[in-house]
């Protein structure tokens, strides 16, 4: 489904203190299967993640997505992309902190033309099956971390995204939390979606709904399971 | 995309805008304060002197088509009954008239009168109208006397027959209206001895053929035809809105400082606000949208607001802020209301001025942030 080739992303390419985050990566990502992209900090999960979800161009190399390559595309159709494909749980979860829950979890759906009732339902389905439809009204600013990571992957999944892209999801959150998001991750995959998600906790990559480990260290892949 | 969907998402868009706005209130009220300033100030100058160019043009429409003044040694001179009766039998001229008018030095108050012998007689010996500022100064009401004295220091005592109506304000506030003869013997004016002539032209295409003709017949004549008088009018208003408009040029910079620091940069919380819209399928178009929305809430609500209050300053409270500038300096104010209409030109102008630049200066720097990497934005690197 995605296809990585030989990418590498360099921060301040070209100064002095120039950061190689990616370095010459290639890495099938397979539809409808959890991927764990693991390694310690400062490894390149996260900029992997960005370059997988069309958040940033490759330094070089090409990133395709169903055979279309994304590297070349304009950014307008990589921000449909971006809202129509895919879903995204960020680490430091990204919410607005003056906007309630359900304002957040509309955000992705506003540019989309659809009546402004309908989006408002899907954003409150949405917090309902994370279990956090009681805290629609709560500015995201007062949430707690468990509840904001909810209400980030509900905002994920309001346009019913074909891949989600999750950055350490666990990180906020106590272990029960944790294997009850891992349940969550086993029901999406089960409605056939796509799963990538990078984290260093076990619970997340021994978890049984995982089919692939990918591990990284210093912007390299440098153990990858088998393709499910 | 069919315009349903296109509206829709701009609603949203919008919605998203003004709530954006309400969430940083305080810098939003700001904002709008010292935009409505600007406009109030720029908006009052424009409505005061458009309303007092209006009043003027008002009044000048019973004016004479020419008035004809004898000129010696570049001084103003009396002119001789003998003109009065060659111009009204000129071709083409309906009528003249002597007029006698002159200016009497109020010491008490300071104020300069404007002394005047009426058409049709209606001042009657020891009798005067005066003029609504001639009344306030001098504290005078109907059947009061007012004490003169002559040109060669003898005193001349007048009732107040009357007080003309504010609705004459402008062209009558310092009048004072004499009958013929108190008006010589306090000038010490000859018999037969006019101040100029009035004369009245039906066919306006005649008025500039017979004005020519009149210096010709007499070269020492100085014609004033009403379109000249309009034209001065005119140009003291311009001038002195002029001296206005350079006084709130500072405002203007202010302004001018306050775009600038909208257009230099983004804070970072609203970069990463931003970056948080693209990362989440927000395109460049819809972040800009919701600028250009925030924009024009900010500085349409202003305009509104200033123009308004401008409004309300200029023709309900009598532009009591600008009068010192706008009207000049004498002792004997005329107490002016100036009226509606409203110029459209000129309120279209500085909307265009104040509300167009605010919008881009919101647009520019977002533009720059919007076209980079949300993840870049989100990380603070751009």
């Amino acid at each position: 489904m995605i296809q990585l080739r030989e990418v590498t992303k360099v921060f301040d390419e070209g100064r002095p203190g120039a950061l190689v985050a990616v370095d010459r990566v290639t890495l099938e990502v397979a539809g409808g299967a959890v991927t764990v992209l693991v390694g310690p900090s400062g490894s390149g999960k996260t900029t992997l993640l960005t370059l997988l979800g069309a958040m940033a161009r490759p330094t070089e190399g090409r990133i395709f997505l169903d055979g279309r390559e994304l590297t070349s595309l304009p950014e307008r159709f990589l921000a449909a992309l971006r809202r129509r494909t895919f879903g995204f749980v960020f680490q430091q979860f990204h919410l607005v902190p003056a906007l309630s829950a359900l304002e957040n979890v509309m955000l992705p759906a506003l540019p989309s033309g659809a009546p402004r009732r309908d989006v408002e339902a899907r954003a409150r389905a949405a917090l309902a099956r994370l279990g956090v439809e009681d805290r629609a009204g709560v500015r995201a600013g007062r949430l707690s971390g468990g509840e904001a990571q909810r209400v980030a992957l509900a905002r994920a999944l309001v346009d019913d995204p074909k891949v989600i892209v999750a950055d350490e999801p666990t990180a906020h959150l106590d272990s029960a939390r944790a294997r009850a998001l891992m349940e969550i991750v086993r029901g999406l995959k089960a409605e056939g979606r796509t799963v990538v998600v990078a984290s260093h906790d076990p619970i997340v990559y021994a978890a049984d709904c995982v089919d692939r480990v990918v591990r990284m260290r210093d912007g390299r892949i440098v153990a990858a399971g088998a393709e499910p | 995309m069919t315009l349903r969907t296109a509206l829709e998402r701009q609603r949203s868009i919008l919605d998203f805008a003004l709530g954006a706005l309400g969430r940083r209130r305080g810098k939003t009220l700001a904002l709008v304060a010292v935009h409505a300033l600007l406009v109030f100030a720029l908006a009052s100058v424009l409505l005061f002197t458009g309303g007092l160019r209006e009043q003027v043009r008002a009044a000048l429409r019973g004016a004479p088509d020419l008035v004809v003044q004898r000129m010696a040694a570049g001084r103003h001179e009396q002119v001789p009954a003998g003109w009065v009766e060659t111009l009204g039998t000129l071709r083409g001229v309906s009528g003249a008239r002597g007029r006698l008018w002159g200016y009497y030095f109020e010491p008490v108050s300071g104020a300069n009168l404007t002394v005047m012998v009426p058409d049709g007689g209606w001042a009657s010996p020891g009798g005067a109208v005066a003029g609504p500022g001639v009344a306030r100064v001098l504290g005078l009401k109907q059947g009061d006397r007012l004490p003169l004295r002559t040109y060669d220091g003898e005193a001349l005592d007048l009732g107040i027959a009357a007080v003309a109506s504010p609705a004459v304000e402008l062209v009558a506030s310092d009048l004072l209206l004499v009958s013929e003869g108190d008006y010589r013997a306090l000038f010490g004016a000859e018999p037969e001895r006019f101040t100029d002539v009035a004369v009245a032209v039906p066919n306006p295409d005649e008025v500039t053929r017979l004005a020519e003709k009149i210096v010709r017949m007499f070269p020492d004549a100085r014609v004033v035809t009403r379109a000249e008088m309009i034209r001065t009018y005119d140009a003291v208003l311009d001038w002195r809105s002029g001296l206005a408009a350079a006084v709130l040029a500072g405002a203007v910079l202010a302004f001018a400082i306050l775009a600038w620091d909208r257009a230099s940069g983004l804070s970072a919380e609203e970069r990463h606000e931003l970056g948080i819209l693209k990362a989440l399928g927000w395109d460049t178009r819809d972040v800009l949208a919701a600028k250009a929305w925030e924009g024009a809430a900010v500085s349409v609500s202003a305009f509104a607001i200033g123009a308004l209050a401008a409004y309300a300053h200029v023709f309900l409270g009598g532009a009591v802020l600008l009068r010192p500038i706008l009207e000049g300096w004498a002792a004997l104010y005329p107490d002016l209301r100036p009226a509606p209409p409203v110029e459209p030109l000129a309120l279209g102008t500085l909307f265009f001025l104040t509300v167009i630049p605010y919008v881009a200066a919101t647009v520019v720097p977002c533009w720059r942030a919007a076209t980079v990497d949300p993840d870049a934005l989100m990380r603070g690197d751009a």
